[in-house]
C-alpha cells in the first residue's frame, strides 16, 4: 500500500461478494446469448433492488410535492427529501445538511459553483487552476466562466506514469490562483489524486478548491473534512442510486455568500413583481421541483453502500482493478495506462490489433460492456497521443472470474483482427 | 464464430483497414476536408482533384481511427475515382440505405462496396461508416479550399 487515503477501516466480517450480484436484477441479463459482464460502471453503475424498492415505493406511498404542502403525503415527502439531504451529509462528513445541494449530477454541481461562486468573485485576470486529466464537465465549465470574465486557465500536468506532476505546483500556484478544481480519481486512468495535500497547497495561498468525486464517492470513504475541500460534486448514479440526482457539497460560509444561479419556485421567501429575496443556502440553489424521489434513492443506495463498508468495496475494487491492469498486461501488443501501484477501479488501455471501438463492438458480441472512446477526456488522450483507449471499469459486484473471461475474449479479438494467412484477399494496391 | 461480427469485419474490409488503398497526400488537390466523427475520435483528411468536367479525376485520403471508417474510406476512393458529381451523390445515398435500411438490398452499383452492409445490424457505427462520405460530400459542396466536417452537428 502505497499513500494513506484513509482507507484504513477494517470490515467487521468477511464479505461474500459473490451473494451481493443477487441483490443486482440486472446482472442476469443475458447480451447477445452471453452473460452479460459489466465493466461499465465508471460511466453509470447498476442498481441494487433496494434502491428500485425505493423508488418504487416513494411514487407508490408517498409521492408529492415538497416543502409547500400542508398535507399529508407532501408532509412524508418533505421528511423524505430533507431526511435523505442528511443522509448524504452524513456520508461524507458534513458538518450541515445545509451545505448539500441536490443538483442533477456531478456537471451540474460544477456548473452551479462556476455559475453562481465564480460570476461573483472571478474577475479578469484570477486564475483557475485544473489539471490535464480533468473530465469535460470540470473542464468546460471554467472555459465558459473565463470566456465571460476574462480570467484565465492553467493546467497541472500529468506524467507519463499517469499521476499529477506535483513538482510543477508550487510555481503553478501563485496568489492569481482563486480556485484549484481536481478529480479525486481519474475516469480514464485510474490515477488516486492526494486530495488533503491538494487542498492544503491550495489553501496556503488563499485558494479556494474544488474536487470531483464521481469516480470516488461511490468506491472510498470520502470525508470533507478529512480532505479538507472547499466544494466537492458527485453523482448519484455511479454510486448505486438512480441517474438525475447529485451532490454539491459546499462549506457553509462560502454557500451563503453565493448568489442564486437558477430562479423559479422553492428557492425565495418572498416575491413582488419588481424583485424576490431568496431562502439561505442550499434552497437558495434548488429552484423548481427537486428530483424527489431519486434524492431518496440515492438516501437508500448509500445505506447500501454503508452496509457493505467503503472500505472494503475500495479494497475489492482495486484488487479487481490491479489484476486486471496485470492480465492485460500480458496481451500482445497492448498499453495500459494509468499508475501501476494504486488504482480506482478502472483500467484503460489500447490494443495494437484492434481501434477501441472495434475491441468493444467486438466484445460486446461475446456479452461483455466495456467503453471505447475518449472518455470525455479529450485533452488527456492528446496528451498520451492517442485519439481513444478501451476502459473496463468494475465495482464490487463484479469478479476475478470477469476479468479472466474479459482476457479470453480479448484474446479472440487478437486473433481475429490479425491477418489471417492465406486468407487476405490479394488486391493490387493503388 | 458469431456471424454478425464475421459479417461486419469482412475479410475484405479488415484488409482495406490494415491497407488502406488511396491513402495519402495529394500534393495539386482543388479542395481538402477535414471530416472527424468527435463521439469517438475517427479522423480522416479527405483531398479531391477534379477533371475539367467537374468529375473526380483523383481523391486520396489521410486519417486514423476505427477498422469501419478507415476501411469504408479506402473502399469509396477506389470506386469514386473518375465519378460524375451525379454518380458520386446517387452512390453516396446508395451507401447510406445499404448501412442503414435493414430491408434494402444492396443496389448492384454500388460493386465492392456492398461488404460494408454488415454495418446496418451496428447502428452505433453507422458514422464511422458515413464519416469518408459525408467528407466527400463536402468536398463537392465547397469546389476549392479548405473545409471542415463533422458527424455531430455543431
Amino acid at each position: 500500500m502505497g499513500a494513506d487515503y484513509g482507507v484504513h477501516r477494517i470490515a467487521a466480517a468477511p464479505i461474500d461478494w459473490k451473494t451481493i450480484r443477487e441483490d443486482f436484477p440486472i446482472l442476469r441479463e443475458q447480451a447477445h446469448g452471453h452473460p452479460l459482464i459489466y465493466f461499465d460502471s465508471a460511466a453509470t453503475s447498476q442498481k441494487p433492488r433496494a434502491v428500485i424498492e425505493a423508488l418504487r415505493n416513494f411514487y407508490e406511498h408517498e409521492n408529492a410535492n415538497v416543502h409547500r404542502g400542508l398535507h399529508t403525503l407532501s408532509s412524508r415527502a418533505t421528511e423524505a427529501y430533507e431526511s435523505a439531504r442528511q443522509r448524504v451529509a452524513d456520508y461524507i462528513g458534513a458538518m450541515s445538511p445545509d451545505e448539500i445541494v441536490f443538483t442533477r449530477g456531478t456537471t451540474e454541481s460544477i456548473n452551479l459553483v462556476a455559475q453562481a461562486w465564480g460570476g461573483k468573485f472571478i474577475r479578469e485576470g484570477d486564475v483557475i487552476l485544473l489539471t490535464v486529466m480533468e473530465h469535460h464537465s470540470n473542464l468546460v465549465p471554467w472555459q465558459l466562466l473565463a470566456e465571460r470574465t476574462g480570467a484565465r486557465l492553467r493546467f497541472v500536468p500529468v506524467r507519463d506514469d499517469g499521476t499529477l506532476d506535483l513538482e510543477q505546483l508550487s510555481s503553478l500556484l501563485t496568489p492569481e490562483v482563486k480556485l484549484f478544481a481536481f478529480t479525486h480519481i481519474s475516469n480514464s486512468l485510474g490515477t488516486i489524486n492526494p486530495v488533503a495535500e491538494l487542498c492544503q497547497k491550495a489553501h496556503a495561498i488563499g485558494a479556494l478548491t474544488l474536487v470531483d468525486a464521481a469516480q470516488s464517492a461511490g468506491h472510498m470513504p470520502v470525508d470533507v473534512r478529512e480532505l479538507g475541500c472547499d466544494f466537492l460534486a458527485f453523482s448519484g448514479h455511479k454510486m448505486c442510486g438512480p441517474t438525475g440526482i447529485g451532490v454539491l457539497y459546499g462549506r457553509a460560509e462560502i454557500l451563503d455568500s453565493m448568489p442564486p444561479w437558477h430562479g423559479g419556485g422553492e428557492m425565495i421567501v418572498s416575491v413582488t413583481l419588481e424583485r424576490s429575496m431568496f431562502k439561505k443556502a442550499p434552497h437558495r440553489f434548488e429552484a423548481g421541483t427537486p428530483s424527489i424521489g431519486d434524492a431518496i434513492g440515492l438516501a437508500v443506495a448509500i445505506d447500501y453502500i454503508e452496509q457493505i463498508g467503503r472500505a472494503a468495496i475500495f479494497e475489492h475494487d482495486s484488487q479487481l482493478a490491479r489484476y486486471a491492469a496485470e492480465r492485460l498486461g500480458e496481451l500482445p501488443g497492448t498499453r495500459v495506462f494509468g499508475p501501476t501501484e494504486e488504482r480506482g477501479a478502472l483500467v484503460g488501455f489500447m490494443m495494437d490489433a484492434a481501434h477501441p471501438h472495434d475491441l468493444t463492438t467486438f466484445a460486446d458480441q461475446y456479452g461483455l460492456a466495456m467503453r471505447g472512446g475518449h472518455h470525455c477526456n479529450q485533452p488527456l488522450m492528446r496528451r498520451f497521443g492517442v485519439s481513444g483507449t478501451t476502459r473496463a471499469s468494475f465495482y464490487f459486484y463484479n469478479t476475478m472470474e470477469e476479468i479472466d473471461r474479459m482476457i479470453e475474449i480479448l484474446h479472440a479479438a487478437v486473433r481475429f483482427f490479425s491477418p489471417k494467412e492465406g486468407r487476405s484477399p490479394v488486391r493490387p494496391s493503388s | 464464430m458469431i456471424p454478425e461480427i464475421e459479417e461486419l469485419y469482412q475479410e475484405v474490409i479488415l484488409d482495406h483497414s490494415r491497407r488502406p488503398r488511396n491513402f495519402g497526400e495529394l500534393p495539386d488537390a482543388a479542395v481538402r476536408v477535414h471530416g472527424d466523427n468527435p463521439a469517438c475520435g475517427d479522423e480522416i483528411h479527405l483531398a479531391v482533384k477534379f477533371d475539367p468536367n467537374d468529375g473526380l479525376e483523383d481523391i486520396k485520403f489521410t486519417g486514423r481511427g476505427c477498422a469501419i471508417s478507415q476501411a469504408s474510406a479506402s473502399l469509396m476512393t477506389m470506386k469514386l475515382k473518375g465519378k460524375s458529381r451525379a454518380e458520386v451523390m446517387e452512390m453516396l445515398r446508395a451507401f447510406h440505405d445499404l448501412v442503414t435500411n435493414d430491408t434494402s438490398e444492396a443496389p448492384k452499383n454500388l460493386g465492392d462496396l456492398r461488404v460494408m452492409q454488415g454495418v446496418r445490424k451496428f447502428p452505433q457505427r453507422v458514422k464511422c461508416a458515413m464519416l469518408p462520405w459525408r467528407a466527400v460530400e463536402q468536398a463537392l459542396e465547397q469546389g476549392a479550399g479548405e473545409a471542415t466536417v463533422s458527424t455531430e452537428p455543431v
